[in-house]
């Protein structure tokens, strides 16, 4: 019988190399093992309570500080000090110093630190963000993290397979970010529950790279486990350049078994909004009431890459518009290389000429971190990828999840908008 | 083992934002992070819940973020156990990985109340409401979680496969 890309994927890292299928507990070995500057504190903490000296593999142990980078306050900083201490102790290969990385989802494939086919655990929930790739990979807490630290090891259970399908002309201005968006609110913020998910479909194969990091990043928002681009010529020609090793490129079957399919037909699909408080509270932009906005936030792992701050560029290149002086306007680019580029393109003093404050790159406002923290009834539209109560700043702060042209476009008119209406 | 609380009831997708803040990311301690737990949903329950008190949640229970701070908080404040219809995947490890006890049951879960007094008997996996006098079943755990619950959480639980002998 046929197998998925998780069922094969998993396979290949068990123990004994066993066939497996959806429900099986499986001891798989890690090829990447990822943890920030909030869940490698505690990390780092449990791997010595484990009494283990030595990490298994210093060369792919990857501590990233990302959330409240360039530390925020002395506590911060003291955590981002722990991992530092831990990087050097433990010989650790690849160092993410600031002002050289940015956010991990984005550096570790920029830098082709994760590949096709591998198994990466990761102390951030968005770790799904590599399945783009073509790799397993998923979130876990710190204590499941310094497991994996200190054997090269975790347990997983062999997750049931969702097959989404997407074809279709959509309208102007939709992109990954709004195919993912759309699949959340049909599917719930449990749709996906402990599963994996495939995305698949003519749509899919004409996404860039960027675009298929987006969806992939937002897999958690469903509830999954892991979710898949399959591998293709766009992600080979991403991967090629990159890769700091070997790698072996999986693909599911086609008498696969599917606990579901999902069918999207995108034909004059509209850009989506998540409003608050929750990622699966989607509607077209049309519907949605065009509140003033407090603030903008383009940046993050969904939406932080040189090809989010393109459409940015573009629009006000195209419009010769700035943005609303009623508006902060936070543009952070998701890595150092981001920021580079961005540079290089003459955008950084495009998006300061028009009125942005641009960052080095962080996590910061995503979660309310630092950078943009929302007051009470601030009204925020985010590139990111969650709007729960609380999650940028005071509880009553509202925030709208949407693309970087919706962003960039309510930027400029104050307030939600499309960017026809410019 | 068998715990005797009162409930905290909670809807569904409680999420680990509303759990514990990212504002208060910058520490580990499970007491400064019980001082915060769940304020942004509800400001009574960090300066009213009681050691032994049980949490109840709906569906998706601890969904969002990976921040194992959300079930430290939890456990800081003394809650026994978590019950909800269902958990998400991260945070149900998490939970499991550091001690707090967490048990599925749709039912246990959707007939409390706040306030009911539930004893939770996690050997067996019964929840009984005092208030009705139902005793529900809760799902049973897979092999290797239990091996984990019956270590003591993950670090004894790695302590053990790696052979590895704590003394003093």
């Amino acid at each position: 019988m046929g197998k998925t890309l998780a069922e094969k994927i998993i396979a290949a890292h068990s123990e004994d190399k066993r066939e497996v299928s959806a429900g099986d507990l499986v001891t798989v070995k890690t090829d990447v093992v990822m943890a920030n500057d909030i869940t490698a504190p505690i990390a780092i903490e449990s791997f010595q309570a484990m009494g283990v000296d030595r990490v298994f593999d210093p060369d792919n142990l990857m501590l990233v500080p990302s959330h409240f980078a360039p530390n925020k306050d002395i506590k911060s900083a003291e955590q981002t000090r722990t991992l530092t201490i831990f990087a050097e102790d433990q010989h650790l290969k690849n160092r993410f110093q600031v002002g050289r990385a940015g956010i991990e989802h984005v550096v570790l494939p920029e830098r082709g630190l994760v590949l096709p086919g591998d198994l990466v655990v990761g102390g951030d929930s968005h770790t799904c963000t590599y399945g783009a790739l073509g790799a397993l990979a998923t979130g876990m807490g710190s204590t499941d993290i310094a497991f994996a630290m200190a054997t090269g090891k975790t347990w997983l259970k062999v997750p049931d397979t969702m097959k989404f399908v997407y074809h279709g002309q959509p309208q102007n201005y939709v992109y990954g970010k709004d195919l993912i968006l759309r699949t959340i609110g049909e599917i719930t913020v449990d749709g996906a529950l402990y599963r994996s998910m495939e995305f698949t479909g003519p749509a899919i194969s004409g996404l860039s790279m960027s675009e298929r990091l987006t969806m992939a990043n937002m897999v958690i928002e469903a509830g999954g486990k892991c979710g898949f681009i399959p591998f293709d010529e766009v992600t080979q020609a991403y991967v090629e350049p990159r890769a700091t090793r070997p790698y072996t490129p999986y693909f599911a079957d086609d008498d696969a078994t599917y606990i579901s399919v999902h069918d999207f037909d995108l034909a004059g699909m509209e850009p989506q909004v998540a409003c608050p408080y929750s990622p699966d509270n989607v509607h077209p932009i049309s519907q949605i009431k065009p509140e003033k906005v407090d603030q903008v936030f383009i940046g993050s792992c969904t939406n932080g890459r040189f090809e989010d701050l393109a459409i940015v560029a573009e629009l006000l290149q195209k419009t010769g518009r700035e943005f609303d002086p009623n508006v902060r306007v936070m543009i952070i680019p998701g890595s150092q290389a981001v920021y580079l580029q961005a540079l290089r393109a003459g955008w950084i003093e495009l998006f300061t000429m028009a009125g942005g404050a641009v960052s080095v790159s962080t996590c910061g406002p995503c979660l309310g971190g630092h950078m943009g923290v929302l007051a009470g009834e601030e009204v925020c539209v985010s590139t990111s990828n969650r709007n729960f109560r609380g999650r940028m700043g005071h509880r009553d702060a509202r925030v709208f999840l949407a693309n970087p042209a919706i962003a960039a476009a309510s930027a400029i008119m104050g307030r939600l908008a499309h960017p026809d209406e410019l | 083992m068998k715990f005797e609380g009162r409930v905290w009831k909670y809807g569904d997708n409680i999420d680990t934002d509303v759990i514990i803040p990212a504002r208060y990311l910058v520490t580990t301690d499970p007491k400064t992070l019980a001082a915060h737990c769940m304020e942004d949903l509800d400001m009574a329950f960090a300066q009213k819940v009681l050691p032994g008190d049980v949490m109840v949640g709906g569906r998706n229970f601890g969904c969002g973020s990976s921040r194992e701070h959300a079930p430290i908080s939890i456990k800081g404040a003394g809650v026994s156990c978590i019950i909800a219809e269902s958990f998400a995947r991260i945070f149900f490890r998490n939970a499991i990985n550091i001690g707090l006890p967490i048990l599925e049951s749709p039912e246990a879960a959707q007939e409390a109340e706040k306030d009911d007094v539930l004893t939770v008997d996690l050997a067996v996996g019964t929840i009984t409401n005092h208030r009705t006098g139902k005793t529900y079943q809760a799902s049973p755990y897979p092999p290797v979680v239990l091996g984990i619950i019956q270590a003591g959480g993950l670090i004894p639980y790695a302590r053990n496969i790696l052979g590895i002998q704590i003394t003093g």
